[in-house]
């Protein structure tokens, strides 16, 4: 920098941006300057750039979508839980309700059977009573009948008559 | 560098750090010649380069330092053409982004001490301009036809208005030019001479704690005036881009 301009500069006063001698060097050298420049930020500054600002926000984009879909299953798959609980919960309602049925059903059988039985049982005790009920008022008759012959035996054995005592004792049993 | 003590008082040479010299030997300035200019011009390339290409080069999904910078300000100047220029606009991202980093990056390199600020100099800010006026207009009138004129027929105000405003708007339009360029050079101009200035009463030692103190306080000023003035001429330049793309108001 420690030029030895100073007679040189001595022969330009005032403003140095007025001396028109130097525009075509600085104009010349602008634009070369200016093309050099144009051709380094279009061709290769700033494609590279674009390319590496595009690339970050579809990676961002990328990974947020991504815990977007995480999201979305994680929610899918706490609904899928709550469903097959429901699911199991009605299930076991079912059964449940359906074991109910079944075994009200067979108590059902089994009550009208035993009631069936008792029936049945009771029509035949019935019939054994009533057949020992007949068989006593005979054995009755014929105890009244043996007692009577032998009574008319004992009081008139000549008036002993068969026939006549049965009739009597028939009468008097009716009577 | 710019301080010369001659006689009885200070002599100040805030302009020299403009000056235009050749680097090899002393020859007068040709176009062709390599003069700091071109030195600057591709140390500014060359820390553009290191930024957006060197930076980038691992294509890390978890970005390191330099390429979140570099990420920062592509994202920074996309989504400012989207805003201003519309969806349509984003088919000159690359030229709007030569535009913004080469003056964001001239203005930061420019405030080096000892260094050389290409973007001080209306030639190139009035090249840059031109160049931004010249193809919007082009881009304007190819798009459009001469429907493009209806860029300073402003349907929205009352009918008797719109003549004077159509002449206010036609001025304007081939001002713009001008301001553009002036507005970037007069900043970065304005602030380095200051600096200087101050630079020279800093050599006189009862006001040099101040001097030292003001140079402080505009140098962070001229940091944030370095990044404002780019970020102006470019969005500036998406303005201009959204009235070549959709001319009606």
């Amino acid at each position: 920098m420690a030029d030895k301009v100073e007679g040189v500069a001595e022969t330009a006063p005032g403003m140095p941006q007025l001396d028109f001698s130097t525009f075509p060097n600085q104009i010349f050298w602008l634009c070369v300057t200016l093309v050099v420049l144009y051709l380094i930020l279009s061709r290769v500054a700033l494609p590279r750039i674009a390319t590496v600002l595009s690339e970050r926000h579809g990676a961002i984009q990328r990974d947020l979508d991504k815990a977007e879909e995480m999201k979305r299953s994680a929610v899918e798959a706490e609904n899928t839980y709550n469903k097959a609980l429901a699911d199991a919960r009605a299930k076991a309602n079912d059964i449940v309700n359906e074991a109910k049925v079944e075994m009200q059903k067979d108590l059902d059988k089994a009550i009208a059977k035993a009631d069936l039985e008792i029936a049945a049982k009771a029509a035949e005790s019935e019939k054994a009573i009533s057949a020992i009920k007949d068989s006593a008022v005979q054995s009755v008759e014929e105890v009244a009948n043996a007692t009577a012959n032998n009574i008319v035996d004992a009081i008139l054995p000549e008036a002993a008559d068969t026939k006549t005592i049965k009739a009597a004792v028939a009468a008097r049993l009716k009577g | 560098m710019a301080k010369e003590e001659a006689g009885n008082g200070l002599v100040f040479h805030p302009m020299d750090q403009f000056q235009i010299k050749t680097l090899f030997g002393d020859g007068p300035v040709h176009w062709y010649s390599f003069t700091n200019v071109t030195l600057w011009m591709g140390l500014t390339l060359l820390a553009i380069f290191a930024l957006l290409v060197l930076g980038t080069s691992r294509r890390a999904m978890i970005p390191n330092r330099i390429q979140s910078v570099g990420e920062l300000a592509y994202g920074f100047i996309y989504r400012m053409i989207e805003d201003v220029a519309g969806k349509d606009g984003v088919r000159y991202f690359p030229h709007i982004m030569t535009l913004f980093m080469f003056i964001v990056f001239s203005n930061f390199l420019g405030l080096l001490p000892m260094a050389f600020t290409t973007t001080s100099h209306i030639a190139v800010t009035g090249v840059l301009a031109m160049g931004v006026f010249l193809s919007v207009t082009i881009l304007g009138f190819a798009k459009h036809g001469l429907g493009f004129l209806s860029v300073f027929w402003i349907s929205s105000a009352p009918l008797p208005l719109r003549p004077i405003l159509a002449l206010i708007e036609v001025i304007s339009y081939f001002v713009r030019p001008l301001s553009h360029s002036i507005r970037l050079a007069g900043n970065m101009m304005a602030g380095h001479a200051v600096i200087k200035v101050f630079a020279a009463f800093a050599a006189v030692l009862a006001i040099s704690p101040f001097a030292i103190v003001a140079i402080t306080a505009i140098y962070a000023l001229e940091v944030l005036v370095a990044f404002i003035q780019a970020y102006v001429f470019a969005i500036l330049t998406c303005v201009y881009l959204k009235d070549a793309l959709h001319p009606h108001h």
